[in-house]
C-alpha cells in the first residue's frame, strides 16, 4: 500500500507490438474513470479472473466501478487476465500485473476485488496474484499487501480458495463495497489499530464479509468435515447482502464503451434481481432470493441516459428470467415504439416457455432484426421437468414455438441438461422426439420447410444453496453415453433430423466444475497443484486439460482420503456438515432438504411471487421482502436534446 | 404482421464529407475494426444525422481508405462519410471530438473531394527502434539502399508471401531513434514492419529489439521530394 508508484505504461508499450490484442490492455475507453492516485484515500482494483473480452461486460463489475468511483475519496481501477503471450514476456522483463486506468501495479492498492461469477477463473486467480508478487497464500501476506475480496455467485462457496483470499462478500455488492470502502478509511485514518488483522477482525465481526482464516475446520474420521468453528467474537454464520429499492440504485448509467471487441455489445439494464420460479437446479434463483423489481419508468429512464452515454444500439433486459417481469408487456412495447427509428434493437436473455408470448416475440422483433429465440425446458420429459421444478408441459413449448414461427422465426434453440437426479436414458433421449414436434408443428405455422432447432445440451453440475446440493453428480461416462444415444436418435429421424442440430459439451470438465462448486478447503492444494503445472484460462476449451486436474486431485486429494469422485459423484446425506452450511443465503436448510425430498418424489412447488410464501426463509431470515409490481404506469417522456447542427 | 418483410429504402446521402484522422499514444493499438466500432457509436452519441445503406442490417455509410496496421500511430487516415442532412464539417469535426475516446482525433473534415482514393499512394512514416545502435542503423539503411530488391517475407492471411521491399521505397533515412521512410501504396503493400525485416536482414546485429514502433506522418502522393496529403 506504498503511495509512490509510477505508471508501468512505458515499459508496457514495447510487449504490446508483439502480443495479440494488445487493444484488451490498454484501457482509456469512452465512460472508463482515471483519478489520482497519490490522493485517493481507499484504493480498489476490480478484478475480473478471465480475458477482458469476457470480463469487460460483467454487469456487477460495472455497477461497483461506477459507484466506487463516486466518493471523491476513492478510486477503483480495473484488472483483467492477461493471456500467456504477455504474461511470458512480463515475466521475462520484470513487469506486475497491471490495472488498465493508470497503468499501475495491483499490489499498490488497498483492496482487490476479484468477480468470480464461475469457479473456472480460480487458477487465473492464482495466476494474476502471482504476476502481481501479491503471496498466493492469505497467510503469507504482509502490511504492504492488499487485502484480496472475491465477489459474485460462486463466492457462496469459497471453500476451495479460502487460503488464497482475505475475505469473501456474499450477495448484492453494491452497499456491502461501500461500507467496506468506509471501514478501511476510518481504519486507515486512525492509523491502522491491529494492522492487516485488525482490519480483518473488524470486517468478521460487523458480518460485512466473509473471513476463512477466522474460522477452523476440522474433518471426522470418515473424511467428511466435523465441525466449523469460529474464533471467539466472530459470528458463527455469515449472511448476505442484499439489496432492496432498486429504483433507488439506477447502476450501471455511463458503462464503459470497449475499444476492444467483447461478447457482449449492448447496453443492459438488470429489470429484476431475484428468481422465484424454484428451478431446483438453479443455484443463481436460490441466492438472490426474493425477487426486486425495476419499475417501467426506471428502466425508460436508465435506456434513455444509458445509451446517450454509450453510443450502443442494442438494449439487454437483463434478470433471470426476464420475461417475468410484472410490467414486461408495457416495457417492451413502449421502448420498441420508442425506439423503432432509430436502430435500436432491444432483447432477452433466454426465455421461459410459460411466461413468452405472442406480444412479446412481435415488440422484440421490429426493425427487421429476429435473432434466434432461446427456451430452456432444460429436461425431457414432464416427469424429468417436475423433479427440477420446471413446469412447463411439451404443449406449451410446442404451442409457444408454433407462436413464433407464425410470427416470422425461422430458428429456436433449446436448453437442457443431462444428468440431473433420477434421470434414465429414456428422459434424454425424449429430448428428439420434442425437438421433432418442434419442427412439424413449426413447418406448419410457419408455412415453409426452412425451420431450424437446436438442442444446446450440457452436463448438470450440483452447486451449494440449492436443494440439490446434497445429489449425487452423474459421472462423465454417463453423460457422454445419453448424449450419444440422442444425437444417434436424431440422426435416425429421417422426416426432422436434418433440421435439428445437436450442440453439447461432454460431461469431463462438469466433473472439475462439481469439485470446485461443492469443495471444502482440501481442493485449494489441488487448484495450486494445475496452476503450478501451467493451468490457466480454464474457462476456454482450448485450454482447459481434464487430464491437469485428474492427475493433481490424485495426488493433493489422496493423502486426505477422499478423491474426485467422494466430491462429485457421491450422494451426501443430510447429517454432514457441508462446506458452505456456515455461509448463509438466508435459505432454510430444512426446506432445501424437504424440497430435494419433493423432487425425487416428482412434486412441484410454485412460485411465491403469486401464489405465497412457502417459507424458503430468505424473507424472514433476512428482514427482506418480494419487491414487484406491476405499477400501471408508463414511460416518462424523452428529455429534449439540444441539436446544434 | 407480415413474415419477411422487404427492408425499408434508405435515402441516398445529402452531403460527402472526407475525414482525417489520427491514432496517438495507447490508441496505437486499436485496430481497423476497433477504430470502426469506437467511431459509429461516437456519430451515435454525438447524434451526427448520418445516412444508411439500405437493407435489412441499415449501416452509416463510412467507407475508409487505406487503414494502417494494428499498433502503428498515425497522423493521416482518410475516410469518407455520407450524411442525410448537411451539417458544418468544422462542427462535424468538434462534436465528433468530445465524443472518440482517448487518442483517437479528427484533424480535418473538408467537402469529400473527388478522386480521393487515387490521392492516397504513398505514405510517410517514422519508425522508432528502441535500444538499437543508430549508427547500426545507419549502417543498415546505406546497405539496402544500395540493393536494388530485397525480398522479405510475412504471414499473411493467405499464409507466408514473399515480396520485395526495395521497389517500394521512395525514400529512406536514419534518424535520432530509428528511420523515416516514405513508401508506394500499392500491391503487395510493404509495411513499416516489413522495411524493419530488411533492415535487420542486411545487419543482424539490430535484431532483438522487436518490431518497433511506426508511425504514419502523411500520405499523399509523392512529388520525387515528399509525400503531398491530398487536403
Ligand atoms: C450476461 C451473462 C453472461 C455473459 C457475460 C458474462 C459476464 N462476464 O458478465 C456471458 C454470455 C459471457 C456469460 C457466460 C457464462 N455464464 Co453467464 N450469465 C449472465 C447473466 C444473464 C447476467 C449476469 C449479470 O450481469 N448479473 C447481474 C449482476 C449485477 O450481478 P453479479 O455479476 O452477480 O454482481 C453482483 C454481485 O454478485 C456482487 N459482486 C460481483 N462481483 C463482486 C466482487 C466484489 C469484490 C464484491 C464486493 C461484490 C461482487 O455485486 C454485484 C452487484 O450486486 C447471468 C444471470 C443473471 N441474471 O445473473 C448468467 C450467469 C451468471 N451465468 C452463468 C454461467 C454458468 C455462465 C457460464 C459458465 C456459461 C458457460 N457454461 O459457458 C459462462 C462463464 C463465462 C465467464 N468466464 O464468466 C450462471 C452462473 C451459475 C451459477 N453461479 O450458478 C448464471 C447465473 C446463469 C444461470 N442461471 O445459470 N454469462
Ligand atoms: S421467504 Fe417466502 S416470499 Fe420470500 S423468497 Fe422465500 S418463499 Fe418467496
Amino acid at each position: 500500500m506504498s503511495a509512490h508508484v509510477t505508471s508501468l505504461y512505458p515499459r508496457l508499450e514495447p510487449l504490446l507490438a508483439q502480443v495479440s490484442k494488445p487493444v484488451q490492455y490498454i484501457g482509456g475507453e469512452v465512460n472508463s474513470v482515471t483519478r489520482d492516485f497519490e490522493t485517493a484515500e481507499v484504493r480498489w482494483v476490480l478484478m475480473y479472473p478471465d480475458a477482458y473480452e469476457v470480463g469487460q461486460p460483467n454487469q456487477g463489475m460495472a455497477i461497483l466501478y461506477e459507484l466506487l468511483n463516486e466518493p471523491d475519496w476513492m478510486l477503483a481501477e480495473r484488472s483483467f487476465s492477461i493471456w500467456p503471450d504477455l504474461a511470458a514476456l512480463m515475466r521475462r522483463d520484470g513487469l506486475p500485473q497491471f490495472t488498465l486506468e493508470n497503468h499501475l501495479p495491483i499490489k499498490a492498492f488497498d483492496l482487490v476485488g476479484v468477480s468470480f461469477s464461475t469457479e473456472l477463473g480460480y487458477t487465473n486467480l492464482l495466476e494474476a496474484l502471482d504476476l502481481a508478487g501479491i503471496p498466493l497464500h492469505s497467510v503469507d501476506r504482509g502490511e504492504d499487501d492488499p487485502l484480496v475480496i472475491a465477489g459474485g455467485h460462486a463466492a457462496f462457496n469459497p471453500e476451495p480458495i479460502a487460503d488464497f483470499i482475505d475475505a469473501a462478500v456474499l450477495g448484492d455488492g453494491e452497499e456491502a463495497s461501500m461500507r467496506i470502502s468506509e471501514l478501511v478509511r476510518a481504519w486507515k485514518l486512525s492509523g491502522r489499530p491491529g494492522g492487516r488483522d485488525g482490519l480483518l477482525d473488524q470486517l468478521a465481526q460487523r458480518g460485512l464479509a466473509y473471513v476463512p482464516s477466522r474460522y477452523e475446520v476440522s474433518y471426522g474420521d470418515d473424511h467428511a468435515i466435523a465441525a466449523v468453528q469460529a474464533r471467539p467474537g466472530i459470528p458463527a454464520r455469515v449472511r448476505k447482502h442484499t439489496l432492496m429499492e432498486l429504483d433507488e440504485w439506477p447502476y450501471p448509467a455511463k458503462p464503459i464503451v470497449p475499444l476492444a471487441e467483447t461478447v457482449h455489445e449492448r447496453y443492459s439494464v438488470e429489470i429484476f434481481r431475484g428468481c422465484t420460479r424454484g428451478c431446483r437446479f438453479c443455484q443463481a434463483g436460490m441466492i438472490t432470493r426474493p425477487v426486486r423489481e425495476r419499475n417501467i419508468q426506471t428502466v425508460g429512464k436508465m435506456v434513455e441516459a444509458g445509451l446517450a452515454a454509450t453510443g450502443l444500439e442494442e438494449v439487454g433486459l437483463l434478470s433471470l428470467s426476464s420475461a417475468d417481469h410484472s410490467e414486461i408487456g408495457p416495457i417492451t412495447k413502449q421502448l420498441a415504439e420508442r425506439y423503432s427509428d432509430s436502430f435500436v434493437s432491444l432483447s432477452l436473455p433466454s426465455t421461459r416457455v410459460d411466461a413468452f408470448n405472442i406480444d412479446l416475440a412481435a415488440e422484440l422483433s421490429r426493425n427487421g432484426r429476429r435473432s434466434g429465440l432461446t427456451f430452456a425446458p432444460e429436461g425431457g420429459t414432464e416427469r424429468l421437468r417436475k423433479v427440477i421444478n420446471k413446469m412447463v408441459t411439451e404443449d406449451d413449448l410446442i404451442h409457444t414455438v408454433a407462436a413464433a414461427f407464425g410470427a416470422g422465426w425461422r430458428q429456436v434453440k433449446l436448453y437442457f441438461m443431462c444428468g440431473l437426479p433420477t434421470e434414465t436414458d429414456e428422459d434424454v433421449v425424449a429430448i428428439a422426439g420434442m425437438a421433432a414436434r418442434v419442427i412439424e408443428e413449426g413447418r406448419r405455422a410457419a408455412g415453409t420447410r426452412d425451420v431450424r432447432c437446436t438442442i444446446s445440451i450440457g452436463g448438470f453440475v450440483p452447486k451449494s444453496h440449492t436443494p440439490f446440493q446434497w445429489a449425487a453428480q452423474a459421472d462423465p461416462e454417463t453423460i457422454d453415453r445419453r448424449l450419444r444415444l440422442l444425437r444417434e436418435k436424431v440422426r435416425e429421424d429421417r422426416r426432422f433430423g436434418r433440421a435439428i442440430s445437436v450442440r453439447y459439451h461432454d460431461g469431463k470438465p462438469g466433473m472439475i466444475e462439481g469439485l470446485l462448486s461443492r469443495g471444502d478447503r482440501r481442493v485449494g492444494a489441488v487448484i495450486e497443484r494445475v496452476w503450478r503445472s501451467g493451468g490457466v484460462m480454464d474457462g476456454w476449451s482450448e485450454h482447459f486439460s481434464f487430464d491437469r486436474w485428474v492427475a493433481a486431485a490424485e495426488a493433493e486429494l489422496t493423502p486426505q482420503g477422499v478423491d474426485l469422485e467422494w466430491y462429485t459423484t457421491r450422494e451426501r446425506p443430510v447429517t454432514e456438515v457441508l462446506p458452505w452450511d456456515h455461509l448463509d443465503a438466508g435459505l432454510d436448510r430444512d426446506w432445501l432438504w424437504q424440497d430435494y425430498s419433493d423432487a425425487i418424489a416428482g412434486a412441484g412447488v410454485d412460485d411465491c411471487r403469486w401464489s405465497g410464501c412457502y417459507d424458503c426463509g430468505v424473507c424472514p431470515e433476512l428482514g427482506t421482502e418480494i419487491q414487484i409490481g406491476p405499477t400501471g404506469r408508463s414511460l416518462l417522456p424523452l428529455k429534449v436534446v439540444q441539436h446544434s447542427a | 404482421m407480415s413474415p419477411r418483410r422487404q427492408p425499408e429504402q434508405q435515402a441516398p446521402p445529402v452531403q460527402k464529407l472526407a475525414l482525417r484522422y489520427a491514432k496517438r499514444g495507447r490508441a496505437r493499438f486499436a485496430s481497423h475494426r476497433d477504430f470502426g466500432r469506437a467511431f459509429e457509436r461516437a456519430l451515435r452519441r454525438a447524434e451526427v444525422p448520418m445516412a444508411f445503406s439500405s437493407g435489412f442490417h441499415p449501416h452509416p455509410r463510412i467507407s475508409y481508405l487505406n487503414a494502417s496496421p494494428t499498433g502503428a500511430a498515425t497522423e493521416a487516415e482518410y475516410m469518407v462519410v455520407g450524411l442525410a442532412t448537411e451539417v458544418d464539417p468544422a462542427w462535424l469535426r468538434d462534436t465528433l471530438n468530445s465524443a472518440l475516446p482517448d487518442g483517437l482525433e479528427i484533424m480535418a473534415v473538408v467537402d469529400a473531394p473527388s478522386g480521393l482514393a487515387e490521392r492516397l499512394k504513398a505514405a510517410h512514416w517514422q519508425v522508432s527502434l528502441a535500444g538499437a545502435d543508430p549508427s547500426e542503423v545507419a549502417a543498415a539503411v546505406q546497405e539496402l539502399l544500395a540493393q536494388s530488391t530485397h525480398l522479405v517475407s510475412r504471414q499473411t492471411k493467405a499464409g507466408m508471401r514473399e515480396f520485395d521491399v526495395r521497389p517500394a521505397i521512395h525514400s529512406l533515412v536514419a534518424v535520432a531513434d530509428g528511420f523515416e521512410v516514405m513508401s508506394a501504396i500499392g500491391e503487395p503493400l510493404v509495411r513499416p514492419e516489413d522495411v524493419v525485416v530488411a533492415l535487420q536482414d542486411v545487419r543482424p546485429g539490430l535484431a532483438g529489439n522487436g518490431p518497433g514502433l511506426a508511425n504514419r506522418l502523411a500520405q499523399g502522393t509523392w512529388d520525387g521530394e515528399r509525400v503531398q496529403p491530398p487536403f
